[in-house]
């Protein structure tokens, strides 16, 4: 086996040493009755090139050559290619958590440059290490919101990713923690304000909302703040789409924000890994879920950096800690320091203009086809935008996929009253060729539709 | 004053002698207003005024991002990363981390165009491909854990834990009874309680034996209809088999609880040992240890809960289903008669725990995963366990006589010592194993498991050489000779790194976890 660095002649040396005959002596504590006699039923044991023939194939296989307007949670940026050429030294790739500080600087000052990017977008003091994701995340966040209150109650906006819901829903269901949901406006897609003020009350530990939203518009955060302070309850805002934050105004009201941030140079990946992280203002620090990465000096005065205010964390507090979360997800937050570090203070603006360009030409030119309309639109949106058609979505969707195009997501899995609407993304990457192309296509109905 | 040939010394201990680290500050303070790392191509769609469009939610002020050019960034990481330890320069023998080779293989095929940009809402027609690797490695590993279903959806080994004892807790409530409280062992790892705690159940311990084992007669004892399940880390974290595994299993079934089997260290058992064949009838997966996947610095992981038949139905949802349509449906071309099988993804689970995250889990590391099966086989991976314990029983043997070994039950993929010996020199296990850095060493696992007052916890997984083996066991026991003779040099070790010991109380006491401009 090629992984193995071990001669037979070495095998019988070490046997010999530690006095074994057999390998299975040393197995022997396993009672008979369970010892494997066999050979495990996988595939056989395969060269490296059947390997990459066998993935290749795979890849293949998914159709590779289909534009898409796919977004919802997910997004398509351009990958800057330092970032796979940096990520893949194995100082950074096969390094462990950086509990040995001496050793691990390079690990530790990375996440301590992430820490402060969060900090800058979001416009929140501090920032963790990472999260599993934005689901994960969010529902952390709102527990966390919980420890500070006290209270047991969360209000979450209906317009928050439908499957960061259902992820909040499972963290809470066994713990008989009730959450309120609150609907959105028709008209503008934005957070019923009148439901949001009836629901919150001085049981209320944390409102949660996401903007941009799941429909792409951005909620006024400032206001809904306001409702949720009134009655102590803390804000929680999710970002999905961390590109945003390069010209949407950081939600600087809330409490916590919990990001997505696999926008920063994170591969699709077919949903993973992403790279959630949690930011707060500082007075909730020692409430807050996950590692934090901090500076001090060694005996000589020189500057370093450690993991620190490990007294939250389940490997000192055990039952009583914040979270049981231990591994995250440092090496895609590595890739999100790296983007950001390539797009900078200019780069992201710039970037986060092409989206918004983008999306707004997609938005105008799709909702132009007969039958077409844009929802919610006179509310601010970013890069996605909810189309509405005569034509049934899964008519026009065959006919897009027999161009190779992968239009809008079917929002009435999630929403029953959005029937024929549909959420379409356009990133710096959407060719405006394809958009018309989609356009070209969305407009040639069948003459009985 | 300059210095005489003879002072410049490169000095070898070990395996290493001292080499030049450039300086590097934080990317902040390389930033100079104007420098570019990006260029992006020219907008081919209208301009927007962005300001107009989002009116109130316009971003006035940027965000305090630095400016560099790409030399400059690929310098600044390179640098960085030179700073760190890792397995690709030596043995890491982190106990219950699993330390083992990352093979490049997989990192390649991870970033395959139609696997690495396939996004997680493509229609199931066109992701037939990234659906049947994750089918295959569904059923790779349930096939090596022995169990009937499984679910890739966690992210992380914690996040495995959390998701198994859901589904402990949904079948207990589904026969009307969430039952109170789950028992831990002393022995476990802090992310066994934590969960507990997180699912709403007590967390009652329980001590463990003479031996670092199951004490059964405790066990049955604490065992009572209001125990929803036992977690147990098998072989425990003292790299101890339980071999009266069936009895723990029959105490608690017999009570009605079950036995959750936190896998973490199933890279003493795979080919060798199927969880499902003694007793488990839950337990997760970390294939960031067992399967290769890369730590990368702290994460991504990814947890895979495997169960049986019974606590099937409450999988978080989707779960995949394979369907076979029948030869008559197949368009004509295909084949003879052969049956098509396509993937799915199910949503429909009434008796569900839900979603414990968004889209299907770290598919990333599925794919590293089964790479890592595949270049393996049934052979590789029966021969990988038997290496992993084979260097852990080396270097057991060969440190014996220095290094107090408090429990002498045989040793499966690690070995826990104590600092005992040394402790009575003044030199506790952190100090022997900051020693360790200065032989070119990673250190062990300090301090746990916490039942091993002083412990040195030592996990050579199976990728290291018998010469890496012998360097390693003649580092420490040129410690344990420095311990007898130069105490001081072990207690303020490391010479050679970068910085030497970091004050950790300065840092949790006035923290700063953000880098801020100097005041103008």
């Amino acid at each position: 086996m090629r992984y193995l660095p071990k001669s037979p002649a070495e095998r019988e040396q070490m046997l010999k040493a530690i006095g074994a005959k057999a390998i299975d002596d040393l197995f022997a504590i396993i009672p008979a009755e369970y010892r494997l006699t066999r050979d495990l039923d996988v595939p056989r044991q395969q060269g490296e090139s059947e390997i990459v023939s066998y993935f290749k194939a795979a890849g293949q296989k998914n159709a590779t050559d289909y534009a898409s307007f796919l977004g919802a949670g997910c997004y398509r940026h351009y990958r800057p290619v330092v970032i796979d050429s940096l990520v893949q030294r194995g100082e950074f790739l096969t390094s462990y958590t950086p509990y040995q500080a001496e050793i691990t600087q390079g690990t530790l000052q990375a996440i301590f440059e992430f820490q402060t990017m969060i900090a800058e977008l979001t416009g929140m003091d501090v920032a963790n290490a990472s999260m599993y994701d934005g689901s994960t995340g969010a529902a952390e966040a709102v527990l966390m919101a919980m420890r500070v209150t006290g209270r047991q109650k969360a209000v979450v906006a209906s317009t928050v990713h439908p499957e960061y819901r259902e992820v909040l829903q499972t963290y809470l269901r066994y713990r008989d923690l009730p959450t309120a949901e609150i609907g959105y406006v028709a008209q503008t897609g934005r957070v019923d304000m009148n439901a949001l003020a009836a629901g919150v009350t001085d049981e209320t530990a944390a409102v949660l909302v996401q903007s941009p939203n799941f429909f792409g518009v951005i909620e006024d955060i400032p206001a809904i703040a306001e409702i949720a302070h009134k009655k102590g309850a803390l804000l929680i805002v999710s970002i999905a789409e961390a590109v945003s934050l390069g010209i949407v105004r950081p939600p600087v009201e809330a409490d916590i924000v919990s990001m997505e941030a696999q926008s920063f140079g994170v591969a699709l990946s077919y949903g993973g890994p992403f790279c959630g992280v949690i930011a707060a203002k500082e007075q909730y620090l020692r409430q807050m879920p996950g590692r934090l990465a901090g500076q001090t000096v060694d005996g000589n005065g020189n500057r370093g950096f450690v993991l620190t205010l490990s007294t939250r964390e389940q490997h000192i507090r055990r039952e009583k800690a914040t979270s049981n979360i231990c591994t995250n997800q440092a090496l895609v937050a590595l890739m999100a320091t790296i983007f950001l570090t390539v797009y900078g203070k200019e780069g992201i603006r710039e970037l986060a203009e092409h989206n918004l360009a983008k999306a707004a030409y997609a938005a105008k030119t799709l909702s132009a086809q007969p039958g077409a309309k844009l929802l919610f639109k006179d509310s601010p949106r970013f890069h996605e935008f909810v189309l509405h058609t005569q034509e049934p979505s899964a008519q026009w969707s065959q006919r897009l996929l027999d161009e190779k195009i992968v239009g809008g997501l079917d929002l009435g899995r999630w929403y029953p009253e959005l029937k024929n609407a549909t959420l379409w993304c356009a990133t710096e990457v959407t060719a405006r060729e394809t958009i018309d192309h989609a356009a070209k296509v969305l407009a040639a109905a069948p003459v009985e539709a | 004053m300059a210095a005489t040939v003879e002072q410049i010394e490169r000095k070898t201990l070990g395996k290493v002698r001292p080499h030049q680290t450039q300086n590097e500050g934080l990317v902040f303070e390389k930033s100079a207003p104007g420098k570019r790392g990006y260029k992006l191509p020219p907008l081919d769609v209208p301009e927007v005024d962005a300001k107009a469009a989002l009116g109130a939610a316009y971003r006035e002020e940027k965000a305090g991002l630095p400016e560099l050019s790409e030399i400059e960034i690929i310098r600044h990481f390179t640098r960085l990363s030179t700073w760190n330890y890792a397995i690709d320069l030596g043995m890491y023998p982190l106990g219950s981390c699993t330390m083992k080779y990352n093979p490049r293989v997989n990192e390649y095929v991870a970033r395959i165009e139609g696997l690495a940009d396939a996004h997680p809402y493509r229609p199931e027609s066109l992701a037939q491909g990234i659906l049947e690797v994750i089918d295959l490695l569904q059923r790779c590993l349930i096939e090596i854990t022995g169990m009937d279903a499984i679910t890739l959806q966690p992210a992380a080994g914690a996040h495995g834990e959390f998701t198994g004892i859901l589904l402990v807790r949904a079948w207990h409530e589904s026969r009307g009874n969430a039952r109170r409280k789950i028992i831990i062992p002393d022995s476990a790892h802090g992310t066994n309680p934590a969960t507990a705690a997180i699912c709403g159940y007590q967390v009652e311990n329980l001590k463990s034996n003479a031996q670092g084992g199951i004490d059964l007669e405790a066990l049955e004892r604490q065992v009572d209809e209001d125990t929803a399940a036992l977690m147990l880390t098998n072989p425990s974290t003292l790299g101890v088999f339980e071999n009266e595994i069936h009895k723990i299993a029959d105490i608690l079934h017999a009570k009605g609880a079950l036995l959750y089997m936190d896998g973490a260290n199933m890279n003493a058992l795979v080919g060798k040992v199927r969880p499902g064949d003694f007793g488990v009838d839950v337990m997760h997966l970390n294939l960031h240890k067992t399967f290769s996947t890369p730590h990368g610095g702290g994460g991504p992981g990814s947890g895979p809960v495997a169960c049986k038949e019974f606590l099937e139905p409450f999988l978080p949802t989707p779960v995949l289903v394979r369907r076979v349509e029948s030869a008559s449906q197949v368009p004509k071309g295909e084949g003879p008669g052969a049956p098509s099988v396509s993937l799915h993804w199910e949503f429909n689970r009434p008796q569900s725990v839900g979603r414990v995250r968004a889209f299907y889990g770290n598919t990333g590391m599925f794919i590293r995963a089964l790479a890592y099966i595949l270049a393996n086989g049934p052979d590789g991976l029966r021969q990988t366990t038997e290496d992993a314990v084979l260097n852990a029983n080396y270097i057991r043997k060969n440190l014996e006589e220095l290094y107090d070994l408090p429990y002498k039950t045989p040793s499966m993929h690690e070995v826990v010592f104590s600092d005992k010996r040394q402790a009575a020199k003044g030199v506790k296990t952190g100090d022997i194993a900051k020693r360790l850095i200065d032989y070119g060493f990673h250190p062990y696992t300090v301090s746990f498991p916490l039942i091993v007052h002083g412990a040195l916890m030592i996990e050579p997984t199976e990728s290291e050489s018998l010469e890496e083996l012998d360097l390693f066991i003649d580092a420490m026991r040129s410690i344990a000779k420095e311990v007898e003779e130069t105490p001081e040099l072990v207690k303020s070790a490391p010479h050679s790194t970068r910085v030497s010991r970091l004050d950790e109380v300065q840092a949790a006491r006035k923290p700063a976890l953000r880098w801020r401009p100097e005041a103008k």
